[in-house]
Formats: C-alpha cells, sequence, structure tokens
C-alpha cells in the first residue's frame, strides 16, 4: 500500500476539552475507497476522533487540537485551511438523523446551493437519492417534509445530503445505533454500495455490525487503567482483528470478555 | 368475603369526636377553596369590565345624533367643537408612530438576537442581556423625557428647525423604537435558541459559515417565532401613550409627515382625561369609543400572536 | 486543497473567499446593531445627568436679606415669626386657603419656611445650563448673569438634592421637591400591593392546582394572557370608569364618613392604586403560576403521602418552595407598576398638592410629576424633571437589585 492510498492520517492527535485529554496520541490512516470503522467501548474518545476528521470539534468553544490530520497530504489543521471547505470534501452522517425542517427536495439542494451549484437541480436531487437507495421511496414525494419519513428513511435522506455537495470521504456517528434491524441493514447495504466512490469512516458501538461492514477496523480504549484519554490501540484488517487480534484487551473486547 | 365485611363495619373509621373534626377541616377547606376559585376568575370580571365599560360608553358615543359609525371611521377630521368625528387623525399617527418604531425596533432587534444566539460568547452574552432588560424597563415618561429634550433638538439639527416642529411624531417613533428594541430581541433570542443543536450541526456538516448557519437554516426554523415577536412588538407601540403624549404632539393632525406633531389615540385620550372632564358628555364618551378601538387592535394582535407561537412549538414535537 | 476524485457531471462554484468576506461583513452588522442599544441606554442616561446638574440663576421678587425681623434673618427664623410674615404679606384669601387644605398648626418650621419662600419671596429662576454648557460656556454664563441679571444669584448645583426630596410641590421651580409625588407613589403602591398579591397568589394556586384541563378553564388561562397584552391606558380607563365613577362612595372615602361629600371625588390615592393592581394583576398571576409548576411534583407526593391534604401539601410545601420565585417575580412588577404613568393620567392626578397625601386624597406620584413638569415650557421644570427621573430610576434600580439578589440567592439551593 503506497500513500497516495491513505486519503486520510492522523499523525499524534490529540484533543482537549478544556484541560481534560479525551483523545490522546492517535495515528490512524484511513484508505481510500475503503470503510475503516472505528469500535471501542462507550465514553472513549471515538466520536471525538471521528469529529476531528471534519474540524467539527470546533464548533464547541473550549475544544483545542493538537497534532495533523492529513487530507490528501495536505495538513486539515493548518492556519490558512479553512474549516467550511473541509466539511466541504469530508461529509457527516450523525447518530440521531437531523434532516431539514425542509422538503426532500430542498434538504438535498439546500448544501448544493450553498456551495454554488451551477447545474440541474432536479439532476442533482435524483442523483443523490438514488445514490443513497431512497429515490424509488421518495420520488413522488419530494415536495413533502424531510420530517414525514420514517427513521431510517430520514437516515438515507441525511446520505443523500451529503452526498449531494460530493465529497470524498463520507464521515458517519454510528448511523443506525437508533434504528430497527432491518432499517440497519438497508444502511449497511448502502454502505458497500458507496465505498466504491466515497470513503467511508464509521464510528459504531455495535461490533457485529463492524465485523459485517468495515475492512479496516480501529480499536479505541481508554489509555490506561489511570487515564480517561481514549487512544487508538490497534489498527488492522477487519478479519484479523475480530479473529486474531494482536493486542489482549482488543482480544477481550471483541470476545466479549469486556465492553 | 362476608366475614371481612362485617369485620369492617364493626370497627368505626374514626372515632365520633374526631369525626367533628373531620367536618370543621373540609368545611374550612371547602371555604379557601371557594376563595381561590373566585380569585381564579377575578381576571374574568376584568375582562367583562372592560368590554361592559367601553362597549357601554361608545354605545352612548355612537347613538348621539352628531355621531355617525361610518363617519366615525372614515372621516379625517377631529374637531369635536363643530361637530366632526372622524378617528382618522388618530388612528395615521399612531400608524406613524408605530412604523417608525418597527423600523428601528425590528432590525436592531433581530440583529441583536441573532447576534447573541449565533455569535456572541457566554461572557458577553451576560453582560449584553442585563444591558437590553434595562433598557426595557426604563419608565416611558423617562423615554418620553429623552425624546423631547435630545432627539427632537437632533433631529432638527440635523433637517433643521423650520423642517423638523417642536413636536414630532417621528422623534416619538424612534425613541418608541428604542423602548421596543428590547422586547423583539429577547423574544426572536428565545425562538433562536429553541432551535435544537443538531440542526445547526448539519448544516455546519454540510460545510456553511456561520453565516449561513444563521441566515438560511436558523432563522427559517424559528420563524414563526421571530414573527409572534414582531406582532407583539407593534401591539405595544400602538399602546404606547407617555412618549406620544410629551414628544408627538397635541391636537389632532392627519398627516404623514413625520416631522410635524400629531396626537395619537393614546394620546388623545391621555389629554382629554387630564383635563376637566364631565361625566356623560360627548368628550368623556369619545374616551370610550377612541379605548374600543384601541383595545380591540391590541387584542387581535396578540391573539393572532399567541396563534402563531402555537403553530411555532409543533414544528418539533 | 487538490481535487481528485471529483466527479466531472456536477460543477460546483465555490466561491469560498466571497462567503467567508460577506459572513465577516454581516458579524459586524450584527455586533454594531447589538451596541446601538447599549448606546441608545447610554445617551438616554448621559442626557439625564446633563439636565440635572448645571448653573442656575435666580433671583428673588423680594430680596430674602429684606425679611429679616430683629435681626434674625429668614433662615432661622422661629415657627411664630415665620407665621407672622405670611399673615402680613399674604392676602386673607390666600392665607386662609392654605389654611384650609392643612391647618397653619398643623405644619413644621421646614414647612412654613419653604411656603415663605414660594409666597413671598417668589424665587424665580431666570436662567439655567445644563452640565455640559455649564462646563463648557462657564465664563460665558457668567457675563450673561452679570449683565442681564444684576441681582441674581449664580450657584453651580444638582437640582437632585436632599431638599428636593423633601420638599413638597410647588408651582416655583426654586422650591419644588418631590415629596408629595414620592409620598403618593408609596401610598399608590401600597394599596396596589394590598390588593394584587393575594388576589394575584391566590388565582395562581387555583390555575395551577386546582383547575382541571376544561374548556372553561383554558378560556381563563387565556383571557390572562391577553390582559397582560392589554395597554396600560385602557386600564386608566376601566379605572376610570368604575372606582372613580361607579365606585365613587368608596374611593373618595364618602362611605367610610371621612370626607365631605360636597367635595369628594373619586380620583384618590385608593382608586389609583386599585387601578394599578388591575394591570400588573396578571402578570403577577403569570409569573407565580411559573413558580408554582416549578416546584417538583416529588414535594407535592411526598405531602400527600404524609396524609396531608391538598390545601395543608399547598400551603407547607408548594407554596415555600414556590415563594422566591413569587417573591421576584412580584418585585419586578411593582417596580413596574411604579413607573406606570398614562392609567393614572387617566385616573386623575392633580397638579397642586400642597399637603402631605392620605388614602383618600388627590394624589399624584413620581412619574406623573415628571410628566407635569415635562409639559412645562420653561427650562428650569425640564432640570427639575430629570432630577425626578433620577430619583424614580434610583428607587426601581434598588426594586430590581433586590428582586435579582433574590432569585440568585434562592437558585442556588435548589
Amino acid at each position: 500500500m503506497t500513500d497516495n492510498d491513505y486519503i486520510l492520517e492522523a499523525h499524534d492527535l490529540n484533543v482537549f476539552y478544556g484541560s481534560f485529554r479525551a483523545v490522546a496520541a492517535v495515528n490512524l490512516n484511513i484508505l481510500r475507497n475503503n470503510i475503516t470503522a472505528i469500535i471501542g467501548p462507550s465514553g472513549c474518545g471515538k466520536s471525538t476522533l471521528l469529529r476531528s476528521f471534519n474540524r467539527m470539534n470546533e464548533l464547541y468553544t473550549g475544544t483545542r487540537t493538537e497534532g495533523e490530520v492529513r487530507f490528501d497530504g495536505q495538513n486539515l489543521y493548518d492556519k490558512d485551511v479553512d474549516p467550511v471547505e473541509v466539511r466541504y470534501r469530508i461529509g457527516m452522517v450523525f447518530q440521531k438523523a437531523n434532516p431539514f425542517p425542509k422538503s426532500i427536495y430542498e434538504n438535498i439542494a439546500w448544501g448544493a446551493r450553498i456551495h454554488g451549484f451551477k447545474g440541474n437541480m432536479d439532476e442533482l436531487v435524483e442523483f443523490s437519492l438514488r445514490q443513497a437507495a431512497l429515490w424509488d421511496e421518495v420520488k413522488d414525494i419530494l415536495k413533502q417534509s424531510g420530517l414525514s419519513l420514517s427513521g431510517g428513511q430520514q437516515q438515507r435522506l441525511c446520505i443523500a445530503r451529503a452526498i449531494a455537495i460530493q465529497p470524498e470521504v463520507i464521515l458517519m456517528d454510528e448511523p443506525a445505533s437508533a434504528l430497527d434491524p432491518i432499517a440497519t441493514l438497508k444502511i449497511e447495504e448502502l454502505m458497500q454500495d458507496l465505498k466504491k466512490k466515497y470513503t467511508i469512516v464509521i464510528v459504531t458501538h455495535n461490533m457485529q455490525q463492524a465485523a459485517r461492514v468495515s475492512d479496516f477496523t480501529a480499536m479505541m480504549m481508554l489509555a490506561g487503567t489511570e487515564s480517561r484519554s481514549g487512544t487508538v490501540i490497534e489498527f488492522d484488517a477487519t478479519n484479523r482483528i475480530f479473529t486474531r487480534p494482536s493486542d489482549k484487551r482488543t482480544e477481550d473486547y471483541v470476545t466479549g470478555r469486556f465492553g | 368475603m362476608n366475614e371481612i365485611q362485617n369485620t369492617m363495619e364493626e370497627r368505626p373509621m374514626y372515632p365520633t369526636k374526631a369525626s367533628g373534626l373531620k367536618n370543621r377541616r373540609i368545611l374550612g377547606e371547602t371555604l379557601i377553596r371557594s376563595l381561590l376559585f373566585l380569585a381564579g376568575i377575578f381576571s374574568i370580571l376584568t375582562t367583562l369590565a372592560i368590554i361592559y365599560e367601553l362597549g357601554k360608553e361608545a354605545w352612548l358615543f355612537f347613538r348621539l345624533p352628531e355621531v355617525n359609525l361610518w363617519q366615525f371611521l372614515t372621516g379625517t377630521s377631529w374637531q369635536p367643537h363643530i361637530n366632526e368625528f372622524g378617528v382618522l387623525p388618530l388612528v395615521t399617527a399612531t400608524l406613524v408612530t408605530t412604523f417608525i418604531a418597527m423600523l428601528i425596533a425590528i432590525p436592531l432587534g433581530l440583529a441583536t438576537a441573532v447576534f447573541l444566539s449565533e455569535y456572541a460568547t457566554n461572557r458577553s452574552r451576560n453582560t449584553i442581556k442585563p444591558v437590553l432588560e434595562i433598557l426595557a424597563g426604563i419608565p416611558t415618561i423617562v423615554y418620553g423625557y429623552f425624546a423631547l429634550t435630545f432627539i427632537t433638538p437632533l433631529l432638527r439639527f440635523i433637517f433643521g428647525s423650520d423642517v423638523v416642529e417642536i413636536y414630532n411624531t417621528g422623534s416619538a417613533g424612534i425613541v418608541m423604537g428604542i423602548l421596543i428594541l428590547p422586547l423583539i430581541a429577547s423574544i426572536s433570542e428565545d425562538a433562536l435558541n429553541a432551535v435544537p443543536r443538531s440542526l445547526r450541526e448539519a448544516a455546519y456538516g454540510l460545510g456553511a459559515t456561520r453565516l449561513e448557519v444563521a441566515i438560511k437554516t436558523v432563522i427559517p426554523a424559528a420563524l414563526s417565532g421571530i414573527a409572534a415577536a414582531i406582532i407583539l412588538g407593534i401591539s405595544r407601540a400602538i399602546g404606547e401613550t407617555m412618549i406620544v403624549a410629551v414628544a408627538a404632539g397635541a391636537g389632532p393632525n392627519f398627516t404623514l409627515n413625520p416631522f410635524k406633531g400629531a396626537e395619537t389615540m393614546t394620546g388623545h385620550i391621555v389629554r382629554i382625561s387630564g383635563g376637566d372632564l364631565s361625566y356623560d358628555s360627548i368628550d368623556y364618551n369619545s374616551i370610550f369609543a377612541i379605548g374600543l378601538l384601541l383595545f380591540s387592535f391590541t387584542l387581535l394582535l396578540n391573539i393572532v400572536s399567541q396563534r402563531i407561537v402555537r403553530r411555532f412549538r409543533e414544528v418539533y414535537e | 486543497m487538490s481535487e481528485k476524485n471529483r466527479s466531472q457531471r456536477f460543477q460546483y462554484d465555490q466561491n469560498l473567499v466571497g462567503r467567508t468576506r460577506i459572513g465577516k461583513i454581516w458579524k459586524v452588522v450584527f455586533l454594531v446593531s447589538t451596541i446601538i442599544g447599549i448606546l441608545a441606554l447610554t445617551t438616554l442616561l448621559l442626557n439625564i445627568l446633563n439636565s440635572t446638574v448645571g448653573y442656575v440663576a435666580y433671583q428673588g421678587k423680594i430680596m430674602a436679606s429684606s425679611l429679616t425681623i430683629d435681626g434674625v434673618p429668614l433662615q432661622q427664623q422661629s415657627r411664630d415669626q415665620l407665621l407672622a410674615l405670611l399673615q402680613a404679606n399674604l392676602s386673607s384669601g390666600a392665607y386662609n386657603k392654605l389654611n384650609n387644605e392643612k391647618a397653619f398648626q398643623d405644619r413644621s418650621r421646614s414647612d412654613l419656611h419653604a411656603l415663605v419662600l414660594e409666597r413671598i419671596v417668589r424665587y424665580k429662576v431666570v436662567g439655567s445650563w445644563s452640565l455640559w454648557d455649564s462646563l463648557t460656556q462657564s465664563s460665558q454664563i457668567k457675563n450673561l448673569v452679570t449683565s442681564d441679571f444684576p441681582d441674581a444669584e449664580l450657584k453651580f448645583k444638582s437640582w437632585l438634592t436632599p431638599d428636593f426630596l423633601a420638599s413638597q410641590q410647588s408651582s416655583e421651580a426654586v422650591t419644588a421637591g418631590v415629596r408629595t409625588a414620592i409620598l403618593g407613589t408609596l401610598l399608590t403602591i401600597l394599596i396596589t400591593i394590598l390588593f394584587a398579591f393575594p388576589v394575584g397568589v391566590a388565582a395562581a394556586i387555583y390555575l395551577e392546582e386546582y383547575a382541571r384541563d376544561t374548556w372553561f378553564n383554558r378560556l381563563v388561562q387565556t383571557n390572562i394572557n391577553n390582559l397582560a397584552g392589554v395597554p396600560s391606558i385602557i386600564y386608566g380607563i376601566l379605572g376610570l370608569a368604575i372606582f372613580i365613577r361607579a365606585f365613587q362612595k368608596l374611593t373618595s372615602g364618602v362611605l367610610f364618613g371621612m370626607v365631605d361629600p360636597a367635595s369628594a371625588t373619586g380620583r384618590t390615592i385608593l382608586s389609583a392604586g386599585l387601578t394599578l393592581g388591575l394591570l400588573i394583576l396578571p402578570i403577577i398571576i403569570i409569573n407565580s403560576q411559573e413558580s408554582i409548576r416549578a416546584v417538583p411534583q416529588a414535594l407535592r407526593k411526598a405531602g400527600f403521602g404524609l396524609g396531608a391534604t391538598k390545601l395543608q401539601t399547598i400551603w407547607a410545601h408548594v407554596l415555600p418552595n414556590a415563594l422566591p420565585g413569587i417573591l421576584t417575580g412580584t418585585i419586578l412588577a411593582i417596580s413596574r407598576a411604579i413607573g406606570e404613568t398614562a392609567p393614572l393620567v387617566v385616573v386623575g392626578a392633580s397638579t397642586a398638592i400642597s399637603f402631605d397625601p392620605g388614602i383618600f386624597s388627590r394624589f399624584t406620584t413620581l412619574p406623573i410629576q415628571v410628566y407635569q413638569w415635562t409639559a412645562r415650557p420653561q427650562d428650569e421644570w425640564r432640570h427639575l424633571a430629570a432630577a425626578a427621573i433620577v430619583a424614580l430610576l434610583a428607587i426601581m434600580l434598588s426594586l430590581n437589585a433586590a428582586a435579582i439578589l433574590l432569585r440568585n440567592r434562592f437558585a442556588r439551593k435548589y
């Protein structure tokens, strides 16, 4: 694997909330067009790590990030990098679906308009909804409010919304945790399709999901018994993490002995 | 089953002496409950009294041979001594002052709300909000004084003393705007804050700037709350009395020129009732007719605003 | 940043620079708008202070020194001497009128002194200047006074003095004070509180603890919310019709035999207090409701669990818990009532009162005093109005501060 295949690289990444270090010294490389899962017990900084990839942490006062996150070789945290542009290239889907209180059409068109979309909006909306495997279900009700859809549909709408601005990476923060098994399955199938064009990084507390869906898995855990900072203790191809993990703590976690 | 019933009937629930106490306690409680109930419906009495008094005297007014309802509502001259009772001069003066006040209060109030809700740090918010509360708490007579002694001279300095009269609706309107600004700002800010954080995150996540999040996501979502704030502000401006009584002018004047003096509905009521007033005179009754008109306007606006607030709550259910 | 892997099908004209610039501009617009509000407040306060202090030139119709009796200057004369002066210099009609309003033997020495100054010496203000003018044009003012008003005294004074607070209403700017108005305000507010507080809290208790969700009770609630938004002048009209006209026997004091029916009117402090009470009643109800609603259900259940009746639970548990919130809101409502002018003008405040008011007497209040003084054309009344405003704002500020302290102190406990 050459360096060109890494679309995201975290180097010595630390994230602080005030004086509390939530994420400690993480080194992580995300391969292009693959699904990377971040797993681990709750409270060990998985979401914080994910959100550092698109600089969402800095929306909240008191957070500080040290270290580097390289996107296609460029450090996202450079002085002259605009977080707006970062989020344009690296999209996000959140734990609880949060469509805008607008029509389905407008939900998708909103992001595109902000970034100066110059083409046929109808075409873009259809494209995004097809990619999110939602088109057939909503093509006749595009003018209805996005909030009128079911939970699983809303989440796919949020994925379509993210896709509409053509990001290269899609970050997903426990996207299916609020959904029923069937809706979850739909999302997981969708992810397999999406990885052909996009790179996906998913945080999940559901180990089986990680095992089903991802190509690579990062295991996050508290750095030590005294520490409350989370760090990546192991990163490898998914099947190796789940069958022959190197770190004993990983093995304890994936076999259910702990976590 | 029967055995249990029998045993229960044998044992008295309370000793007889205490039964007497129990009855008295219930009586006392019922008495107090009735008092509480009366207090509770006292407000209905107030509203009924308002409607009755305004209605009765206004009816007496309209029943007079010199007065004609149509002329009242559409006439442009209010000169009781020659039997002209057109209320439009008073209404236009009210509308002019309200319009000018809203011209100031709505943009500045909304901008302040957006700043406090989307841009300000906690520290600046905690310094600015008390200032706004103080602004809102200053008695209106003080604002009237300010209009007469500062704003009017300022306007005369800027536009010339021959253009701006000593009493003019413009300066009253400006000061009214400053009075109402905190009201609009605080209600709008509440509406903006009520928009859930997840909505903002979605917008930021799509790569929107702070301005875009505020204008294209938060404000549209909070729109009904903001509309309610504006309507309440208008209602407040219409009912405002002391500022116009001091600074806007005495004497009805049918004009749209803000540099000229004119009397609003409220200013007129205050002037007439401040002078010598004999009950059942035509002046006395006219107060009630104008008061009824004023009451209807503000009541309508308040009801509309409440309806909008109720609809606003549904969006996040 | 390089753009690999971007679909060629959809083109975006990102314009990041433009968007950022617009964002910065609007941020400044929002900030400036916020500051304008703060600036307005500062300007208002400065304007008032500017009028409160400055040069005043005044001269008397008669020189005060000419009233010296037996070598004792006016300042130090006794009651009898002052009384003699009044008798000698006032017409018998004026003398008797003053005596009728309040007997001379009931008036204090300083009252008599004030009367002498007001009616005999008749100081008139011949010129007054704002603070800014006084500081920047000091020499011009001095020259002007020496040339135009050679007999006048020029003093740099504050219009807000302890004398100002203690003196009664007067038609002369020099001797006018706000005592009558302050007493009027205090008495009026006392009646307002005695009326609105019990009724308001009782209504709130009923609505929150007893009223079930029927259409009637919802109507009551909507009605209260609407009443809170009715313009204050309507309450004045209501007061005029009900307290002054319909209940005249009660409010004028005739019913209690305290006043001569021939000269009685309903325009008394009692009417004013009741009118203001009606005005703030909805506010007290709504605020008390919120405070009662905020009491945790667990507290009520604990009361019932111990076998207490509903009323006992309310009295012993719910009310004490809600009391800080209720008191805070009431204090704020009272502060608001103190500043109310319009309804009291309609109810009929008086312009000339030379005695300390009682419940059944004609009245004036502090904001009305400000209104009346502001309406006068001469400059000196503006200064007096400004001084009265400072007094009014000081009262309201202390009340509001007390309410906030109360709120903060009790907020920490729960």
